[in-house]
């Protein structure tokens, strides 16, 4: 039986396993490649999305703890064609490298300024676990204090 | 320049609709005085270079270098489009397909050592452009990319046309090309009130005669280089879009797992297929020599089916080799401490021992393979196009020609995907090849990444220095395994006697290049020591280096910079501490100091870390930064953390669980200075990986007393009385 998700605002019915990872349904069924595996274990982050607002590992999420959620992903972050203001951060401080987690470490972002728009050094420590080997870490930092200054309005 | 110039090759002519194309292809200087090849090699490397101005006034600029995080596409256009006056907003980069005649030599002979073939010279054919089967490298990597194809190929490419666009107008205006300017994308002549822009004479210049040797721009002029320029990669790589090799897709394409023998050079004895065979998704179980794949129409099937295999490999005779029995080799094949001068007021010695590692590019190796006949197309990601496409051939036993390849963006690189290390290539095109004609999509598992990379090494290195009663150090000598050679074991300081000898003690682990390759190991090594030596002698670790660099004033500089840029012998609370280290690698010298806080129970916090590079000049200094500040992050990741172990002849490692990575929370602030020289450019990508491990550890020893002298550093309990 199908399982309905809402993923970047459109419903789908996905019919799949329901132990299946929602990463692979995302990237192979939905072509939501901006979504990236690295681990499998909910170790790196690279794969991390929006479920109801939250944010999450897909790579060991099962599809059904989906089934009537909305997820969305790096794709669908900017609106109207406007790019979220933790992307925007992230242009003006040149924070990715090579680029593979920065997806999971955006939309990771996203959600901890949801949670906590104006977050601390400490608060930042906490709520980042994602791994990134090109080691853009200080950028990272600086760009999530801009994001919180930032008006949360595209500029 | 001379030289090169004569060896040079630049050529032009008109591509279709009117555009103008100008490539260079000619001969490269050796990267430096450190490098790892016989002289008689240093003139035999080539590069190309090419350019179109097309009649919408855009430029593009093709690069020879795949982008793998450290902005070099941007900054190679940089080059060229400094010397062209091209208006940046106007200049577009395209990585260059896997031609022949896109090869760049350059690379190899820095991080090739033995590999450097004595049949370089079978010939280039000019008149094609065509660098006929040279030896048909595309290589990113040994931090060369700006200072070979930048210096000795975009520069030249980018005069040459603005040489030619002058001439091209000059000729339309009837006035002397003297008195015509480029700036921006045009070319305008005042006396007259004239100008066009450079695709309006994109088709003319095509036609003028190809200067020889094109003036270079004196660097006082520059107008793009040494500014901060945003990368062009990145807006793709904030909203999704960038595309690496996992990403590929097709129409019909299949996924497949593998499972490959745990021990190196092992094979596959047996595997019972049919439990897989039944499951959901599964087309086929495909046997290979040293792995078994399980091919379906989705990743998560194919590797849920793998799991219900249980494969038998042979050990290839290494079942017994263990992490313990090649430090006991290599402690065996040092014997005892090199020999220092009878008579030294103090005899200074210690061992250091260094890890294997693994990359773990946060992007686990994946490609997507299609074999028909004797022709097949691969999609992947490397860091050597042009050898990767070789290595598919091998593997299906067809000609080069005859494959196909399309390179993606690296979702890291540091080394793992370079020439000889294409074993994830080998495999999926096999794989696809018992599927054929059906594209399969082979991706490795963090677990398959960790377990069959191509390591850095492990060492061991014994040292043994003497002091006369002054303190002056009269002899700094080493014996080493694990693998060396003149750069890494160099020591700037002015000291005697600095012998450094390789031992040898073989081991079945296969290696490959890691970020700065041997630096990474001897950096450690020498600059732990050196110390060590400075404690003995009762002196400040900063102005015992300082006193042994007299006559090496870039060195000094750097060392100098650093020191002032951490507030060097001010004083710190108790359980604080810096430290200082300086290695020159791939023509850049980096000087850092680390400063840490340990508190009494041996919880380490790296606070700060300065780093003042000495690489000649910056073209993009934003970007240039962002090199120093990761390859900081990544040495210490390393440094603090990483260790691949061994037992019964296989990697423990499995995932970032057990080979854990430094997050946000640990990242120490990192303060970068760039010291301008006269040297030639020096590498970005690797240089500041080195001095890192033994500032942390120099300055673990002077927050604590506690001297670390094995990687990583997690291994030493730093646990300290809370009073030196």
């Amino acid at each position: 039986m199908a399982i309905t998700v809402t993923v970047n605002g459109t419903q789908h019915a996905l019919d799949l396993e329901p132990e299946m990872p929602l990463l692979w349904a995302l990237r192979e069924t939905l072509g939501l490649t901006g979504t990236k595996f690295g681990c499998g274990i909910s170790a790196c982050g690279t794969c991390t999305v929006h479920l109801d607002g939250r944010a999450v590992r897909s790579c060991t999420l099962p599809i059904s703890a989906a089934e009537g959620k909305s997820v969305t992903t790096i794709e669908g972050l900017a609106r109207d064609g406007t790019l979220h203001k933790v992307q925007q951060a992230w242009l003006a401080h040149q924070v990715p490298q090579c680029g593979y987690c920065q997806s999971g470490m955006i939309m990771a972002v996203a959600a901890l300024l949801e949670r906590t728009p104006k977050p601390t050094d400490e608060e930042i420590d906490a709520g980042v676990t994602n791994i990134c080997r090109c080691g853009t870490f200080a950028r990272v930092r600086a760009a999530i204090h801009q994001a919180a200054e930032s008006d949360g309005a595209a500029s | 320049m001379n030289k090169w110039t004569r060896r040079a090759f630049i050529g032009a002519g008109t591509v279709a609709g009117g555009g103008f194309l100008l490539g260079v292809a000619g001969f490269t200087f050796a990267p430096g005085r450190h490098s790892l090849v016989s002289a008689d090699a240093v003139d035999k490397g080539q590069l190309t270079t090419w350019i179109t101005v097309t009649p919408d006034n855009l430029v593009t600029i093709l690069i020879p270098h795949c982008e793998m995080g450290q902005g070099t596409p941007t900054a190679l256009a940089m080059m060229a489009a400094e010397e062209l006056e091209a208006d940046w907003s106007r200049v577009r980069v395209q990585e260059a397909p896997a031609l022949d005649a896109y090869a760049n030599g350059y690379v190899i002979r820095a991080i090739g050592g033995g590999y450097v073939p004595a049949v370089l010279g079978r010939g280039v054919d000019y008149g094609t452009y065509k660098i006929a089967e040279w030896f048909g490298f595309q290589v990113t990597g040994g931090s060369t990319a700006v200072r070979g194809t930048g210096e000795y190929g975009m520069r030249v490419a980018g005069a040459a046309a603005k040489e030619m666009l002058l001439a091209a107008a000059a000729e339309q205006w009837g006035v002397p090309v003297s008195e015509c300017v480029a700036k921006g994308s045009r070319v305008t002549h005042a006396a007259s009130g004239r100008g066009s822009t450079f695709g309006q004479l994109a088709r003319a210049a095509a036609t003028q005669p190809v200067p020889t040797s094109p003036a270079l721009k004196n660097p006082d002029s520059f107008i793009i280089r040494r500014t901060s320029l945003p990368r062009l990669d990145l807006p793709a790589k904030v909203d999704g879009s960038a595309k690496y090799a996992i990403d590929f897709t097709t129409p019909g394409m299949l996924y497949a797992a593998v499972e490959i023998a745990p021990v190196q050079g092992g094979t596959l004895v047996s595997v019972d297929t049919t439990p897989a065979e039944s499951m959901p998704g599964v087309k086929k179980v495909v046997k290979l020599n040293e792995a078994v794949a399980v091919v379906a129409d989705s990743f998560w099937r194919a590797r849920r089916a793998l799991a219900a295999l249980k494969p038998e490999f042979s050990d290839a005779g290494h079942g017994d080799v263990s992490t313990a029995s090649i430090f006991a080799a290599f402690d065996k094949a040092l014997g005892a401490p090199p020999e220092v001068p009878k008579g030294a007021a103090k005899i200074v010695t210690a061992d250091y021992r260094a890890p294997f590692l693994a990359h773990a590019t946060m992007e686990p190796m994946a490609c997507t393979a299609s074999v028909e006949g004797d022709r097949a197309e691969v999609w992947t990601g490397v860091q050597d196009p042009l050898n990767a496409r070789s290595a598919a051939a091998k593997a299906l036993g067809i000609d080069a020609g005859n494959v196909r390849l399309t390179n993606f963006m690296l979702g890291g690189g540091f080394g793992r995907r370079l020439p000889f290390t294409f074993d994830y290539v080998d495999l999926a095109v096999r794989v696809a090849k018992a599927m054929s004609p059906t594209p399969v999509k082979t991706i490795w598992t963090r677990e398959n990444d960790l377990q069959h990379d191509y390591y850095r090494g492990a060492a061991l290195s014994r040292h043994a220095g003497a002091l006369d009663a002054n303190g002056v150090p009269l002899a700094a000598h080493s014996n080493y395994t694990g693998g060396g050679d003149s750069e890494a074991v160099f020591m700037p300081y002015a000291i005697a006697a600095k012998d450094a000898e390789e031992k040898k003690a073989a081991h079945p682990i296969r290696l490959g290049q890691w970020r700065s390759v041997l630096n990474s190991q001897h950096g450690f090594f020498k600059e732990s020591f050196i110390d060590e030596m400075a404690h003995a002698a009762g002196k400040d670790p900063f102005e015992f280096r300082r006193a042994l660099l007299g006559d090496q004033p870039r060195f000094k500089a750097a060392l100098e910079k650093a020191a002032a840029m951490a507030g060097w012998g001010t004083a710190l609370p108790q359980g604080e501490g810096r430290g200082i280290a300086i290695c020159e690698s791939f023509g850049t010298i980096v000087a850092e100091v680390a400063h840490v806080a340990v508190s009494a129970d041996g919880r380490l916090k790296v606070l700060h870390v300065y780093a003042a590079v000495d690489c000649g000049d910056v073209v993009n200094l934003d970007g240039a930064t962002a090199q120093v500040e990761g390859g900081i992050i990544f040495a210490l990741s390393a440094a603090l953390l990483s260790e691949i172990t061994i037992a019964r002849g296989r990697v423990v490692e499995t995932n970032f669980r057990d080979y854990p990575m430094i997050h946000i929370a640990d990242a120490p602030k990192v303060t970068t200075a760039f010291i301008r020289s006269d040297a030639p450019l020096g590498g970005l990508g690797e240089p500041p990986v080195p001095p890192l491990a033994p500032a942390l550890a120099n300055a673990i020893h002077a927050a604590t007393g506690i001297r670390v002298r094995e990687l990583p550093i997690k291994n030493t309990p730093l646990k300290w009385a809370g009073v030196i």
